[in-house]
Protein backbone atom coordinates (compact mmCIF):
# COMPACT_ATOMS: atom_id res chain seq x y z
CA UNK A 1 0.00 0.00 0.00
CA UNK A 2 1.40 2.85 -0.74
CA UNK A 3 0.49 6.52 1.02
CA UNK A 4 1.71 9.10 -2.04
CA UNK A 5 -1.29 10.73 -2.91
CA UNK A 6 -4.66 10.03 -2.42
CA UNK A 7 -6.68 9.09 -6.03
CA UNK A 8 -8.57 12.85 -6.56
CA UNK A 9 -12.00 11.13 -6.35
CA UNK A 10 -14.46 14.09 -7.94
CA UNK A 11 -18.13 12.51 -8.78
CA UNK A 12 -18.41 11.99 -12.51
CA UNK A 13 -15.51 13.42 -13.55
CA UNK A 14 -14.72 10.02 -14.64
CA UNK A 15 -18.05 9.24 -15.90
CA UNK A 16 -17.98 8.09 -20.29
CA UNK A 17 -13.92 7.26 -20.25
CA UNK A 18 -13.35 4.74 -17.90
CA UNK A 19 -9.52 3.38 -17.79
CA UNK A 20 -8.80 0.75 -20.26
CA UNK A 21 -7.31 -1.08 -17.78
CA UNK A 22 -10.51 -1.89 -15.13
CA UNK A 23 -11.29 -5.48 -15.09
CA UNK A 24 -13.74 -6.69 -17.82
CA UNK A 25 -15.71 -8.73 -15.68
CA UNK A 26 -16.39 -6.60 -12.61
CA UNK A 27 -19.00 -7.70 -10.68
CA UNK A 28 -21.52 -5.09 -10.45
CA UNK A 29 -24.43 -3.72 -8.20
CA UNK A 30 -25.48 -6.95 -6.47
CA UNK A 31 -28.41 -6.87 -4.96
CA UNK A 32 -28.10 -4.84 -1.22
CA UNK A 33 -30.29 -7.54 0.36
CA UNK A 34 -28.80 -10.95 -0.03
CA UNK A 35 -31.28 -13.13 -2.00
CA UNK A 36 -32.03 -16.89 -2.83
CA UNK A 37 -31.78 -17.39 1.06
CA UNK A 38 -33.50 -20.79 2.69
CA UNK A 39 -36.34 -18.40 3.80
CA UNK A 40 -36.85 -16.82 0.59
CA UNK A 41 -37.10 -19.94 -1.47
CA UNK A 42 -39.64 -20.88 1.57
CA UNK A 43 -41.48 -17.26 0.94
CA UNK A 44 -41.43 -17.85 -2.75
CA UNK A 45 -42.94 -21.47 -2.34
CA UNK A 46 -45.34 -20.26 -0.05
CA UNK A 47 -46.15 -17.14 -2.88
CA UNK A 48 -46.24 -20.41 -5.54
CA UNK A 49 -48.70 -22.94 -3.40
CA UNK A 50 -50.82 -19.67 -2.68
CA UNK A 51 -51.04 -18.39 -6.30
CA UNK A 52 -51.73 -21.84 -7.63
CA UNK A 53 -55.03 -22.28 -4.97
CA UNK A 54 -56.08 -18.72 -6.06
CA UNK A 55 -55.79 -19.67 -9.92
CA UNK A 56 -57.96 -22.31 -9.52
CA UNK A 57 -60.28 -21.06 -7.46
CA UNK A 58 -60.62 -18.07 -9.90
CA UNK A 59 -60.65 -20.69 -12.96
CA UNK A 60 -63.55 -22.58 -11.69
CA UNK A 61 -65.52 -19.47 -10.90
CA UNK A 62 -64.81 -18.47 -14.19
CA UNK A 63 -66.02 -21.88 -15.45
CA UNK A 64 -68.98 -22.07 -13.98
CA UNK A 65 -69.97 -18.43 -14.71
CA UNK A 66 -69.50 -18.67 -18.48
CA UNK A 67 -71.68 -22.22 -18.52
CA UNK A 68 -73.95 -20.56 -16.31
CA UNK A 69 -74.51 -17.56 -19.00
CA UNK A 70 -74.24 -20.03 -21.55
CA UNK A 71 -77.20 -22.55 -20.10
CA UNK A 72 -79.15 -19.22 -19.15
CA UNK A 73 -79.06 -18.30 -22.35
CA UNK A 74 -80.30 -21.12 -24.20
CA UNK A 75 -82.73 -21.31 -21.32
CA UNK A 76 -83.99 -18.05 -21.59
CA UNK A 77 -84.29 -17.77 -25.34
CA UNK A 78 -87.07 -20.68 -24.75
CA UNK A 79 -90.77 -20.16 -23.26
CA UNK A 80 -93.40 -23.02 -22.98
CA UNK A 81 -97.20 -22.83 -23.64
CA UNK A 82 -99.25 -25.66 -21.65
CA UNK A 83 -102.73 -26.35 -22.89
CA UNK A 84 -104.70 -28.75 -20.35
CA UNK A 85 -107.54 -31.46 -21.56
CA UNK A 86 -110.64 -30.46 -20.10
CA UNK A 87 -113.91 -32.20 -20.77
CA UNK A 88 -116.11 -30.59 -23.57
CA UNK A 89 -112.99 -28.83 -25.19
CA UNK A 90 -111.52 -29.64 -28.26
CA UNK A 91 -107.78 -29.49 -27.32
CA UNK A 92 -106.62 -29.08 -30.87
CA UNK A 93 -108.72 -26.25 -31.69
CA UNK A 94 -107.31 -24.65 -28.31
CA UNK A 95 -104.21 -25.42 -29.41
CA UNK A 96 -104.22 -23.94 -32.86
CA UNK A 97 -105.63 -20.99 -31.37
CA UNK A 98 -102.76 -20.66 -28.89
CA UNK A 99 -100.42 -21.29 -31.39
CA UNK A 100 -101.95 -18.55 -33.37
CA UNK A 101 -101.59 -15.93 -30.62
CA UNK A 102 -98.47 -16.50 -30.29
CA UNK A 103 -97.26 -16.13 -33.88
CA UNK A 104 -99.24 -12.91 -33.51
CA UNK A 105 -96.62 -11.98 -31.45
CA UNK A 106 -93.90 -10.34 -32.81
CA UNK A 107 -91.05 -11.17 -30.82
CA UNK A 108 -91.93 -14.95 -31.59
CA UNK A 109 -89.20 -16.06 -33.75
CA UNK A 110 -90.56 -20.21 -34.19
CA UNK A 111 -93.22 -21.70 -32.82
CA UNK A 112 -93.74 -25.24 -32.21
CA UNK A 113 -96.61 -27.33 -31.80
CA UNK A 114 -95.84 -30.65 -29.92
CA UNK A 115 -98.17 -33.21 -31.30
CA UNK A 116 -100.27 -35.53 -29.20
CA UNK A 117 -96.96 -38.68 -30.18
CA UNK A 118 -94.66 -35.85 -29.02
CA UNK A 119 -95.99 -34.94 -25.78
CA UNK A 120 -96.82 -38.56 -24.86
CA UNK A 121 -93.15 -39.34 -25.43
CA UNK A 122 -92.10 -36.36 -23.43
CA UNK A 123 -93.65 -39.07 -20.65
CA UNK A 124 -92.12 -42.10 -21.68
CA UNK A 125 -89.08 -41.85 -19.60
CA UNK A 126 -91.65 -41.73 -16.13
CA UNK A 127 -94.23 -44.05 -17.37
CA UNK A 128 -91.94 -46.12 -19.88
CA UNK A 129 -93.25 -46.87 -23.56
CA UNK A 130 -95.76 -49.46 -24.64
CA UNK A 131 -98.63 -47.86 -22.58
CA UNK A 132 -101.95 -46.65 -24.20
CA UNK A 133 -102.00 -42.85 -22.91
CA UNK A 134 -104.94 -42.12 -25.14
CA UNK A 135 -107.49 -42.29 -22.07
CA UNK A 136 -105.10 -39.85 -20.33
CA UNK A 137 -105.15 -35.97 -20.11
CA UNK A 138 -101.58 -35.45 -21.38
CA UNK A 139 -101.18 -31.49 -21.49
CA UNK A 140 -100.11 -30.52 -24.93
CA UNK A 141 -97.01 -28.12 -25.48
CA UNK A 142 -95.96 -25.41 -27.66
CA UNK A 143 -92.36 -24.51 -28.05
CA UNK A 144 -91.92 -21.07 -28.35
CA UNK A 145 -88.11 -19.44 -29.93
CA UNK A 146 -87.51 -15.76 -28.64
CA UNK A 147 -86.17 -13.95 -30.89
CA UNK A 148 -82.32 -12.76 -29.80
CA UNK A 149 -83.23 -9.33 -31.45
CA UNK A 150 -86.37 -8.19 -30.78
CA UNK A 151 -87.80 -8.25 -26.82
CA UNK A 152 -91.14 -10.18 -26.68
CA UNK A 153 -93.71 -8.93 -24.79
CA UNK A 154 -94.48 -11.98 -22.67
CA UNK A 155 -97.03 -10.34 -20.52
CA UNK A 156 -98.67 -9.37 -23.05
CA UNK A 157 -99.23 -12.77 -24.64
CA UNK A 158 -99.87 -14.46 -21.45
CA UNK A 159 -102.75 -11.95 -20.81
CA UNK A 160 -104.35 -12.90 -24.11
CA UNK A 161 -103.84 -16.39 -23.53
CA UNK A 162 -105.73 -16.01 -20.31
CA UNK A 163 -108.35 -14.22 -22.01
CA UNK A 164 -108.83 -16.58 -24.75
CA UNK A 165 -108.54 -19.71 -23.67
CA UNK A 166 -108.90 -19.04 -19.20
CA UNK A 167 -108.11 -22.40 -17.41
CA UNK A 168 -106.63 -23.69 -19.64
CA UNK A 169 -103.56 -22.34 -21.45
CA UNK A 170 -100.41 -21.05 -18.97
CA UNK A 171 -97.57 -19.35 -19.94
CA UNK A 172 -93.63 -20.40 -18.89
CA UNK A 173 -91.10 -18.40 -18.89
CA UNK A 174 -89.12 -20.56 -16.51
CA UNK A 175 -88.40 -17.26 -14.55
CA UNK A 176 -88.22 -19.53 -11.55
CA UNK A 177 -85.38 -21.98 -13.30
CA UNK A 178 -83.28 -19.23 -14.40
CA UNK A 179 -83.31 -17.07 -10.75
CA UNK A 180 -82.25 -20.49 -9.12
CA UNK A 181 -79.49 -20.56 -11.48
CA UNK A 182 -78.46 -17.29 -11.67
CA UNK A 183 -78.26 -17.68 -7.72
CA UNK A 184 -76.61 -20.59 -7.48
CA UNK A 185 -73.84 -19.61 -10.04
CA UNK A 186 -73.64 -16.05 -8.31
CA UNK A 187 -73.04 -17.44 -5.24
CA UNK A 188 -70.53 -19.70 -6.71
CA UNK A 189 -68.52 -16.80 -8.23
CA UNK A 190 -68.66 -15.40 -4.85
CA UNK A 191 -67.27 -18.04 -3.21
CA UNK A 192 -64.69 -17.83 -5.58
CA UNK A 193 -64.05 -14.38 -5.82
CA UNK A 194 -63.81 -14.62 -1.67
CA UNK A 195 -61.04 -17.29 -1.62
CA UNK A 196 -59.30 -15.63 -3.87
CA UNK A 197 -59.21 -12.53 -1.85
CA UNK A 198 -58.63 -14.30 1.34
CA UNK A 199 -55.59 -16.47 -0.36
CA UNK A 200 -54.26 -12.99 -1.25
CA UNK A 201 -54.39 -12.00 2.49
CA UNK A 202 -52.48 -15.01 3.41
CA UNK A 203 -50.18 -13.91 1.26
CA UNK A 204 -49.64 -10.14 2.00
CA UNK A 205 -49.95 -11.87 5.73
CA UNK A 206 -46.90 -14.26 5.20
CA UNK A 207 -44.85 -11.54 3.22
CA UNK A 208 -45.49 -9.14 6.44
CA UNK A 209 -43.78 -11.77 9.02
CA UNK A 210 -41.34 -12.82 6.13
CA UNK A 211 -40.14 -9.25 5.50
CA UNK A 212 -40.15 -9.18 9.56
CA UNK A 213 -37.93 -12.13 9.39
CA UNK A 214 -35.38 -10.70 6.62
CA UNK A 215 -35.13 -7.33 8.24
CA UNK A 216 -34.42 -8.75 11.82
CA UNK A 217 -31.61 -11.04 10.02
CA UNK A 218 -30.70 -8.63 7.96
CA UNK A 219 -30.28 -5.44 10.67
CA UNK A 220 -26.50 -4.97 10.36
CA UNK A 221 -27.16 -4.30 6.21
CA UNK A 222 -29.78 -1.80 7.27
CA UNK A 223 -27.49 -0.39 9.93
CA UNK A 224 -24.53 -0.35 7.25
CA UNK A 225 -26.89 1.03 5.09
CA UNK A 226 -27.44 3.93 6.83
CA UNK A 227 -24.27 4.70 8.10
CA UNK A 228 -22.81 4.91 4.11
CA UNK A 229 -25.53 7.59 3.82
CA UNK A 230 -28.65 5.51 2.65
CA UNK A 231 -32.25 7.11 3.54
CA UNK A 232 -35.04 4.49 4.68
CA UNK A 233 -36.96 5.03 0.84
CA UNK A 234 -33.51 4.00 -0.62
CA UNK A 235 -33.59 0.83 2.09
CA UNK A 236 -36.95 -0.15 1.46
CA UNK A 237 -36.33 -0.11 -2.21
CA UNK A 238 -33.69 -2.65 -1.76
CA UNK A 239 -35.84 -4.71 0.75
CA UNK A 240 -39.49 -4.40 -2.31
CA UNK A 241 -36.81 -5.20 -5.42
CA UNK A 242 -36.13 -8.63 -3.66
CA UNK A 243 -39.53 -9.39 -2.24
CA UNK A 244 -41.12 -8.42 -5.55
CA UNK A 245 -38.47 -10.95 -7.12
CA UNK A 246 -39.44 -13.46 -4.71
CA UNK A 247 -43.44 -12.79 -5.60
CA UNK A 248 -43.08 -12.75 -8.96
CA UNK A 249 -40.99 -16.06 -9.01
CA UNK A 250 -43.74 -17.58 -6.47
CA UNK A 251 -46.53 -15.86 -8.60
CA UNK A 252 -45.36 -16.91 -11.89
CA UNK A 253 -44.27 -20.39 -10.78
CA UNK A 254 -48.16 -20.70 -8.93
CA UNK A 255 -49.99 -19.20 -12.07
CA UNK A 256 -48.09 -21.66 -14.49
CA UNK A 257 -49.36 -24.60 -12.29
CA UNK A 258 -52.47 -23.84 -12.04
CA UNK A 259 -52.80 -22.79 -15.97
CA UNK A 260 -51.26 -26.71 -16.84
CA UNK A 261 -53.60 -28.11 -13.98
CA UNK A 262 -56.66 -26.79 -16.49
CA UNK A 263 -54.86 -27.71 -19.48
CA UNK A 264 -54.91 -31.46 -18.31
CA UNK A 265 -57.74 -31.44 -16.92
CA UNK A 266 -59.42 -29.57 -19.64
CA UNK A 267 -57.71 -32.60 -22.20
CA UNK A 268 -58.60 -35.81 -19.89
CA UNK A 269 -61.94 -34.29 -20.04
CA UNK A 270 -61.74 -33.81 -23.82
CA UNK A 271 -60.70 -37.84 -23.53
CA UNK A 272 -63.61 -38.92 -21.34
CA UNK A 273 -66.36 -37.10 -23.32
CA UNK A 274 -66.24 -39.67 -26.13
CA UNK A 275 -67.81 -42.19 -23.53
CA UNK A 276 -71.89 -41.75 -22.13
CA UNK A 277 -70.59 -40.58 -18.58
CA UNK A 278 -68.50 -37.83 -20.07
CA UNK A 279 -71.11 -36.36 -22.22
CA UNK A 280 -73.88 -36.74 -19.08
CA UNK A 281 -70.90 -34.56 -16.94
CA UNK A 282 -70.64 -32.02 -19.75
CA UNK A 283 -74.58 -31.84 -20.14
CA UNK A 284 -74.67 -31.25 -16.35
CA UNK A 285 -71.88 -29.15 -15.84
CA UNK A 286 -70.76 -27.64 -19.08
CA UNK A 287 -67.70 -28.41 -21.32
CA UNK A 288 -64.11 -28.11 -18.95
CA UNK A 289 -62.61 -25.19 -20.24
CA UNK A 290 -61.64 -21.60 -18.87
CA UNK A 291 -61.62 -19.66 -21.79
CA UNK A 292 -59.12 -16.94 -22.35
CA UNK A 293 -60.58 -14.33 -19.75
CA UNK A 294 -60.04 -17.55 -16.95
CA UNK A 295 -56.61 -17.57 -18.16
CA UNK A 296 -55.95 -14.15 -18.04
CA UNK A 297 -57.59 -13.86 -14.57
CA UNK A 298 -55.11 -16.95 -13.29
CA UNK A 299 -52.21 -14.78 -14.68
CA UNK A 300 -54.00 -12.00 -13.08
CA UNK A 301 -54.13 -13.11 -10.22
CA UNK A 302 -49.98 -14.20 -10.28
CA UNK A 303 -49.14 -10.63 -11.00
CA UNK A 304 -51.45 -9.19 -8.10
CA UNK A 305 -49.90 -11.81 -6.09
CA UNK A 306 -46.45 -10.29 -6.82
CA UNK A 307 -47.85 -6.84 -6.33
CA UNK A 308 -49.23 -7.14 -3.11
CA UNK A 309 -45.89 -9.01 -2.30
CA UNK A 310 -43.73 -5.87 -2.94
CA UNK A 311 -45.94 -3.34 -2.01
CA UNK A 312 -46.54 -5.25 1.70
CA UNK A 313 -43.03 -5.64 1.76
CA UNK A 314 -42.67 -2.08 1.17
CA UNK A 315 -44.64 -0.63 3.94
CA UNK A 316 -43.47 -3.24 6.67
CA UNK A 317 -39.96 -1.93 6.00
CA UNK A 318 -41.22 1.39 6.28
CA UNK A 319 -42.92 0.72 9.70
CA UNK A 320 -39.79 -1.23 10.92
CA UNK A 321 -37.33 1.38 10.14
CA UNK A 322 -39.90 4.22 11.55
CA UNK B 1 -15.19 28.74 3.44
CA UNK B 2 -11.50 29.37 4.79
CA UNK B 3 -11.89 31.98 7.34
CA UNK B 4 -8.78 34.46 8.47
CA UNK B 5 -9.32 33.60 11.89
CA UNK B 6 -9.30 29.51 12.03
CA UNK B 7 -11.17 29.60 15.51
CA UNK B 8 -14.25 31.54 14.05
CA UNK B 9 -14.60 28.99 11.61
CA UNK B 10 -18.26 26.79 12.08
CA UNK B 11 -16.90 23.52 13.91
CA UNK B 12 -17.51 19.96 12.25
CA UNK B 13 -19.36 18.59 15.44
CA UNK B 14 -19.84 20.70 18.83
CA UNK B 15 -20.60 19.33 21.67
CA UNK B 16 -22.46 20.64 24.51
CA UNK B 17 -22.99 19.32 27.91
CA UNK B 18 -24.10 16.48 27.14
CA UNK B 19 -25.16 13.67 29.24
CA UNK B 20 -26.33 10.31 28.13
CA UNK B 21 -27.48 7.35 29.65
CA UNK B 22 -28.77 3.63 27.91
CA UNK B 23 -32.37 3.66 29.87
CA UNK B 24 -32.69 3.54 33.64
CA UNK B 25 -29.22 2.59 33.55
CA UNK B 26 -26.07 4.94 34.49
CA UNK B 27 -25.01 8.11 32.57
CA UNK B 28 -22.31 6.76 30.36
CA UNK B 29 -21.35 10.38 29.59
CA UNK B 30 -21.67 13.42 31.27
CA UNK B 31 -21.34 17.01 31.01
CA UNK B 32 -19.71 16.60 27.99
CA UNK B 33 -18.89 19.60 25.94
CA UNK B 34 -16.05 19.85 22.86
CA UNK B 35 -15.51 21.28 19.39
CA UNK B 36 -13.82 19.27 16.39
CA UNK B 37 -12.90 22.14 14.32
CA UNK B 38 -12.61 22.03 10.32
CA UNK B 39 -9.47 20.20 8.95
CA UNK B 40 -8.17 19.35 12.55
CA UNK B 41 -7.37 16.02 13.19
CA UNK B 42 -7.53 14.41 17.02
CA UNK B 43 -7.67 11.29 19.09
CA UNK B 44 -10.14 10.18 21.36
CA UNK B 45 -8.94 7.98 24.33
CA UNK B 46 -9.43 6.22 27.42
CA UNK B 47 -9.72 2.98 29.08
CA UNK B 48 -12.27 0.53 27.68
CA UNK B 49 -15.43 1.17 28.40
CA UNK B 50 -14.75 4.77 28.74
CA UNK B 51 -17.80 5.61 26.69
CA UNK B 52 -16.03 6.33 23.21
CA UNK B 53 -17.88 4.21 21.08
CA UNK B 54 -21.13 5.70 22.79
CA UNK B 55 -19.47 9.53 22.00
CA UNK B 56 -18.69 8.41 18.36
CA UNK B 57 -22.48 7.12 18.30
CA UNK B 58 -23.47 10.00 18.95
CA UNK B 59 -21.63 11.84 16.66
CA UNK B 60 -22.90 9.30 13.95
CA UNK B 61 -26.54 9.83 15.06
CA UNK B 62 -26.98 6.44 15.67
CA UNK B 63 -27.96 7.40 19.29
CA UNK B 64 -29.85 10.66 20.39
CA UNK B 65 -28.06 12.88 23.49
CA UNK B 66 -30.00 12.42 27.28
CA UNK B 67 -29.28 15.86 27.35
CA UNK B 68 -27.29 18.55 26.12
CA UNK B 69 -26.80 19.75 22.69
CA UNK B 70 -25.24 17.93 19.65
CA UNK B 71 -24.33 20.40 16.42
CA UNK B 72 -23.05 18.27 13.39
CA UNK B 73 -22.27 20.13 10.61
CA UNK B 74 -23.42 23.47 11.98
CA UNK B 75 -27.02 21.66 12.29
CA UNK B 76 -28.70 20.66 15.74
CA UNK B 77 -29.65 17.38 15.67
CA UNK B 78 -32.30 17.23 17.98
CA UNK B 79 -35.67 16.93 15.78
CA UNK B 80 -33.57 16.52 13.00
CA UNK B 81 -36.02 15.24 9.92
CA UNK B 82 -34.74 11.96 8.34
CA UNK B 83 -33.82 13.68 5.02
CA UNK B 84 -31.53 15.94 6.87
CA UNK B 85 -29.81 12.82 9.03
CA UNK B 86 -29.17 11.62 5.57
CA UNK B 87 -27.44 14.65 4.23
CA UNK B 88 -25.55 15.02 6.93
CA UNK B 89 -24.40 11.03 7.31
CA UNK B 90 -22.94 11.48 3.49
CA UNK B 91 -20.75 14.13 5.11
CA UNK B 92 -19.43 11.79 7.10
CA UNK B 93 -17.26 8.66 6.66
CA UNK B 94 -16.61 5.84 9.32
CA UNK B 95 -14.68 2.71 9.67
CA UNK B 96 -15.83 0.70 12.54
CA UNK B 97 -13.77 -1.66 15.00
CA UNK B 98 -15.70 -4.44 13.08
CA UNK B 99 -15.01 -3.38 9.96
CA UNK B 100 -18.72 -3.77 9.06
CA UNK B 101 -18.56 -5.23 5.06
CA UNK B 102 -21.38 -6.62 3.78
CA UNK B 103 -20.33 -10.03 3.19
CA UNK B 104 -22.25 -10.69 0.20
CA UNK B 105 -20.86 -7.68 -1.35
CA UNK B 106 -17.30 -8.04 -3.47
CA UNK B 107 -14.88 -5.77 -2.14
CA UNK B 108 -15.51 -3.59 -5.12
CA UNK B 109 -18.97 -3.61 -4.38
CA UNK B 110 -18.42 -2.90 -0.81
CA UNK B 111 -16.06 0.54 -1.45
CA UNK B 112 -18.29 1.72 -4.11
CA UNK B 113 -21.28 1.40 -1.76
CA UNK B 114 -21.75 5.11 -0.43
CA UNK B 115 -21.74 6.49 -3.67
CA UNK B 116 -24.26 3.48 -4.94
CA UNK B 117 -26.86 4.57 -2.26
CA UNK B 118 -26.66 8.86 -3.91
CA UNK B 119 -28.11 7.30 -6.91
CA UNK B 120 -25.31 7.08 -8.76
CA UNK B 121 -24.93 5.02 -11.84
CA UNK B 122 -21.91 2.43 -11.65
CA UNK B 123 -20.51 4.17 -14.65
CA UNK B 124 -19.49 6.94 -13.45
CA UNK B 125 -17.71 5.77 -10.11
CA UNK B 126 -16.58 2.61 -11.53
CA UNK B 127 -13.21 4.21 -12.38
CA UNK B 128 -13.16 5.93 -9.03
CA UNK B 129 -13.55 2.82 -6.71
CA UNK B 130 -11.01 1.03 -9.16
CA UNK B 131 -8.59 3.46 -8.69
CA UNK B 132 -8.61 3.83 -5.13
CA UNK B 133 -8.52 0.16 -4.58
CA UNK B 134 -5.48 0.06 -6.14
CA UNK B 135 -4.47 2.82 -4.29
CA UNK B 136 -5.13 0.82 -0.86
CA UNK B 137 -3.67 -2.30 -2.28
CA UNK B 138 -6.75 -4.37 -2.78
CA UNK B 139 -6.58 -3.87 -6.81
CA UNK B 140 -6.51 -7.76 -6.85
CA UNK B 141 -9.10 -8.66 -4.18
CA UNK B 142 -11.62 -6.62 -5.74
CA UNK B 143 -13.86 -9.15 -7.00
CA UNK B 144 -12.92 -10.85 -3.35
CA UNK B 145 -15.96 -11.35 -0.97
CA UNK B 146 -15.07 -10.36 2.78
CA UNK B 147 -15.09 -13.48 4.27
CA UNK B 148 -12.48 -14.30 2.09
CA UNK B 149 -10.28 -11.20 2.63
CA UNK B 150 -7.65 -11.53 5.84
CA UNK B 151 -7.58 -8.67 8.55
CA UNK B 152 -5.72 -6.26 6.85
CA UNK B 153 -7.33 -6.29 3.74
CA UNK B 154 -10.84 -5.83 5.84
CA UNK B 155 -9.38 -3.11 7.30
CA UNK B 156 -8.07 -1.74 3.94
CA UNK B 157 -11.36 -2.25 2.60
CA UNK B 158 -13.45 -0.59 5.23
CA UNK B 159 -11.29 2.68 5.28
CA UNK B 160 -11.45 2.84 1.37
CA UNK B 161 -15.18 2.80 1.69
CA UNK B 162 -15.11 5.07 3.92
CA UNK B 163 -13.06 7.45 1.99
CA UNK B 164 -14.57 6.70 -1.08
CA UNK B 165 -17.14 10.12 -1.18
CA UNK B 166 -14.86 12.02 0.41
CA UNK B 167 -15.78 12.93 3.52
CA UNK B 168 -15.74 16.21 5.38
CA UNK B 169 -15.23 13.96 8.67
CA UNK B 170 -13.72 11.36 9.13
CA UNK B 171 -14.82 8.66 12.46
CA UNK B 172 -12.39 5.44 13.10
CA UNK B 173 -12.75 3.19 15.72
CA UNK B 174 -10.02 1.60 16.74
CA UNK B 175 -9.18 1.86 13.48
CA UNK B 176 -5.25 -0.24 14.14
CA UNK B 177 -7.01 -2.66 16.65
CA UNK B 178 -6.59 -5.74 14.61
CA UNK B 179 -3.64 -5.06 12.30
CA UNK B 180 0.29 -5.41 13.26
CA UNK B 181 2.12 -2.54 14.45
CA UNK B 182 3.96 -2.02 11.24
CA UNK B 183 0.15 -1.88 8.65
CA UNK B 184 -0.81 0.38 11.88
CA UNK B 185 1.60 2.78 11.35
CA UNK B 186 0.96 2.63 7.44
CA UNK B 187 -2.87 3.36 8.06
CA UNK B 188 -1.95 6.45 10.36
CA UNK B 189 0.04 7.69 7.50
CA UNK B 190 -3.26 7.26 5.30
CA UNK B 191 -4.77 9.04 7.84
CA UNK B 192 -3.10 12.32 8.13
CA UNK B 193 -2.67 12.30 3.64
CA UNK B 194 -6.66 12.45 4.27
CA UNK B 195 -6.73 14.97 7.28
CA UNK B 196 -3.63 16.86 4.97
CA UNK B 197 -6.44 17.33 1.82
CA UNK B 198 -9.15 18.69 4.15
CA UNK B 199 -10.82 16.11 5.91
CA UNK B 200 -11.59 16.12 10.00
CA UNK B 201 -10.20 13.10 11.21
CA UNK B 202 -11.06 11.67 15.09
CA UNK B 203 -9.20 7.94 15.60
CA UNK B 204 -10.92 6.06 18.56
CA UNK B 205 -8.27 4.07 20.26
CA UNK B 206 -6.41 3.62 23.19
CA UNK B 207 -2.99 2.40 21.28
CA UNK B 208 -0.05 4.84 22.87
CA UNK B 209 2.14 3.82 20.45
CA UNK B 210 0.37 4.93 17.74
CA UNK B 211 -0.69 8.27 19.44
CA UNK B 212 2.60 9.31 20.58
CA UNK B 213 3.73 9.14 16.90
CA UNK B 214 1.76 11.86 15.80
CA UNK B 215 1.17 15.38 17.67
CA UNK B 216 -2.30 16.05 17.66
CA UNK B 217 -4.55 17.08 20.21
CA UNK B 218 -6.14 14.32 22.51
CA UNK B 219 -9.84 13.77 24.06
CA UNK B 220 -9.66 11.53 27.07
CA UNK B 221 -12.51 10.19 28.01
CA UNK B 222 -12.62 8.88 32.06
CA UNK B 223 -15.09 7.64 33.70
CA UNK B 224 -17.68 9.20 31.62
CA UNK B 225 -16.25 12.78 31.61
CA UNK B 226 -13.86 14.19 28.75
CA UNK B 227 -10.58 16.44 29.11
CA UNK B 228 -9.19 17.96 26.41
CA UNK B 229 -5.08 17.43 26.06
CA UNK B 230 -3.51 20.08 23.08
Amino acid sequence: MSTQAIPRARPGSTSGAPSPALPAQLRRNAPLVPTDTAAGRSLAAVIAILTFLAGLCAGAAEMVAANAAQWQGDVAQEVTIQIRPSPGRDVEADLARAAGLARSEPGIAETRVFSKAEAERLLEPWLGSGLDLSDLPVPRLIALKLDRNKGADLKRLRAGLLEALPGVASLDDHALWLQRLSTAAGAFVGIGIGLVILVLVATGLAVTFATRGAMASNREVVEVLHFVGADDDYIAKAFQRRFFGLGLRGGAIGAGCAILAFVILGILARAARSGPAGQEVEALFGAFQIGLRGYASVVLIGVIASLVTGVVSRITVRRFLA
Amino acid sequence: MKSLLPGAERPVVQFENVGMRYGLGPEVLSDVSFRIAPRSFQFLTGPSGAGKTTLLRLILLSVRPTRGLVSVFGEEVSGISAKALTGLRRRMGVVFQDFRLLDHLTTYENVALPLRVQGRTEASYRAEVVELLRWVGLGERMHALPPLLSGGEKQRAAIARALIARPDLLLADEPTGNVDPGLGRRLLRLFLELNKLGTSVVIATHDFGIMDAVDARRMVLGEGRLRIEE
